[in-house]
């Protein structure tokens, strides 16, 4: 009997060690993540004001607003989505629908994965080379957007890729089973049910894009420029750039400093409310696939 | 009349041959069940006759297989058209994430069936043919995963019915519900018959006799025997048959 305890005691101790130990690490990385944001707001709610988001920097960037780097933030993620997310989701679904399991599908797969891995100052350069130079689109929002796009491709195609595998293949085999082709079957089925995760994808990306520095770097961002871009083809200004520029080489960097922490905390929060909408839009389409 | 003739079927799954040799005809307006243990190709077969196995990379079937006298794995053959001929409904409830009618009408609108009245008039009238319409008729635009795991089932046979198939396979469609709905399926089996050819693939020997005319036993991939459904369970002339159905193995 007493062994029987002294088991059920060491059982229950292991328990409460590993119980403990899963707990301690979820709230360190929930707590490291209150420091982080606490530590931006604290610096940086100072400058926030209407001010400082609606208008164009003054006095080298020392004074004034951001409004011309939120707006060339916002389009970038504009153009990188409208690029990567139609072609990722469509080799995503030729990936997973399509192509026969086999050598073909491996080579593919890792080239993603492979392409997932490549810095993104290099994802810079290359922009640089294609699309600035040997397309002509010069320092524009169309190269930066195109090579923020490439650098998020492996993301989209990766979520998408899992939200397909993730619809229960008797639903295709149903559809099938209707006399309906594959495409239909695919289109009309199969990802109707995959799309809330697939805009996970989105949401993963659209945070990516607004805050990658190396892509812009050469390919659109200007350091000072204080007016609106009025085409794809125009230079603009981005926060990620912005805020690298006044903490490094602005002209008065410790002028600057506060403007650096607004800069940031803004960015944080274009990322924080893209994701709250795009939770919205996954609920919402969620609802809607299992009414319709 | 045959309806569905198998003559010296094989299938692999790359190296692992599922299926020897088997041949097996069917007439019309009956109904055949399949029984044999887990593994032993049931389910297989069934697959072959509307080609859904077609969808499993690295496969190979080799033999004929005629519905209403012709080779549906002849490379003229329009596997969407024999699909829309040959209905299927499977193991685990499975309606579309849509609404009651959505369900039942995907199938027509896939087939090209645009006009809203006549698509209207062949939903109602399969949702009547399953005996489920008392039931629905003030819930067609609701989502069907409102509807129990039995009327889920319904629905999904309605489904398949609303392309007015001539052959329906069934791969154990009551293994997920409970008895009373696995006793509706079976009348609806039983009804159904008169105007269509089933196959129903079971590991329940009483629905196997209650259901069927002739009852077909697999073991390991191949054809034990098939015969009627009677003389089966009741003077099987072979062992292995007659050790299964009494329960002394699978």
């Amino acid at each position: 009997m007493s062994a029987e305890i002294k088991l059920a005691k060491k059982k229950k101790r292991s328990q409460n060690i590993a119980f403990g130990l899963f707990t301690l690490t979820s709230y360190a990385i929930v707590a490291l993540l209150f420091v982080i944001l606490a530590f931006i707001v604290i610096k940086g709610i100072g400058v926030i004001s209407w001010e400082f988001i609606s208008e164009m920097p003054k006095n080298g960037m020392t004074e004034g607003g951001i409004f011309p780097a939120i707006v060339g933030t916002l389009c970038l993620v504009l153009v990188s989505m409208v690029f990567a997310f139609p072609v990722g989701v469509l080799a995503a679904i030729y990936m997973n629908e399509y192509v026969k399991d086999g050598i073909l599908k491996k080579i593919i797969k890792q080239m993603t994965n492979n392409l997932a891995g490549v810095p993104s100052i290099v994802f810079g350069l290359f922009g640089m080379s294609l699309f600035v130079n040997k397309m002509g689109f010069g320092d524009s929002i169309l190269a930066g957007g195109l090579t923020l796009g490439l650098l998020v491709l492996p993301i989209v195609i990766r979520t998408t890729e899992e939200s397909l595998k993730a619809v229960d293949d008797t639903f295709r085999q149903a559809s099938l089973g209707l006399g309906a082709s594959k495409w239909e079957t695919t289109s009309k089925v199969v990802f109707p049910i995959a799309f809330p995760n697939v805009i996970t994808g989105l949401i993963l990306s659209i945070g990516r894009v607004s805050g990658e520095t190396a892509p812009i770097l050469f390919t659109v961002a200007a350091y000072f420029l204080p007016k609106l871009p009025t085409s794809i083809f125009d230079q603009a200004m981005a926060l990620p750039y912005h805020l690298y520029v006044i903490s490094t080489s602005g002209t008065n960097i410790e002028a600057s400093r506060a403007m650096a922490y607004g800069t940031a905390l803004v960015l944080i929060i274009i990322v924080l409310i893209s994701n709250l909408l795009a939770n919205a839009l996954r609920k919402y389409y969620g609802k809607k696939v299992k009414m319709n | 009349m045959l309806k569905i003739e198998s003559k010296n079927v094989n299938f692999n799954y790359g190296d692992f041959q599922a299926l020897h040799d088997i041949s097996i005809s069917m007439k019309e307006n009956t109904v055949t069940a399949l029984i044999g243990p887990s593994g032993c190709g049931k389910s297989t077969y069934l697959r072959l006759l509307n080609r859904m196995n077609d969808l499993i990379d690295n496969t190979h079937m080799n033999g004929t297989i005629l519905i209403d006298g012709q080779d549906i794995y002849d490379k003229n053959t329009n596997v969407d058209s024999l699909r829309k001929n040959v209905g299927m409904v499977f193991q685990k409830p499975n309606p579309f994430p849509k609404t009651i009618f959505e369900n039942v009408a995907y199938g027509l609108r896939v087939n090209g069936v645009t006009d809203k009245k006549e698509i209207e008039e062949r939903v109602i009238t399969s949702i009547e043919q399953v005996a489920l319409w008392d039931e629905v008729k003030d819930k067609l635009k609701k989502s069907a995963f409102e509807l129990s795991g039995g009327q889920q089932q319904r629905l999904c046979i309605a489904r398949a019915l609303a392309i007015q198939p001539s052959i329906l396979l069934m791969d154990e469609p009551t293994s997920a519900l409970d008895p009373i709905s696995t006793s509706k399926v079976e009348e609806l089996i039983y009804e159904l018959k008169n105007k269509y050819t089933i196959v129903i693939v079971t590991h329940n020997m009483q629905q196997a006799g209650r259901v069927s005319d002739n009852t077909a036993f697999f073991y390991m991939g191949k054809l034990i025997e098939y015969d009627k459904t009677k003389t089966i369970f009741t003077k099987p002339t072979i062992k292995q048959t007659e050790d299964y159905i009494t329960g002394r193995f699978g």
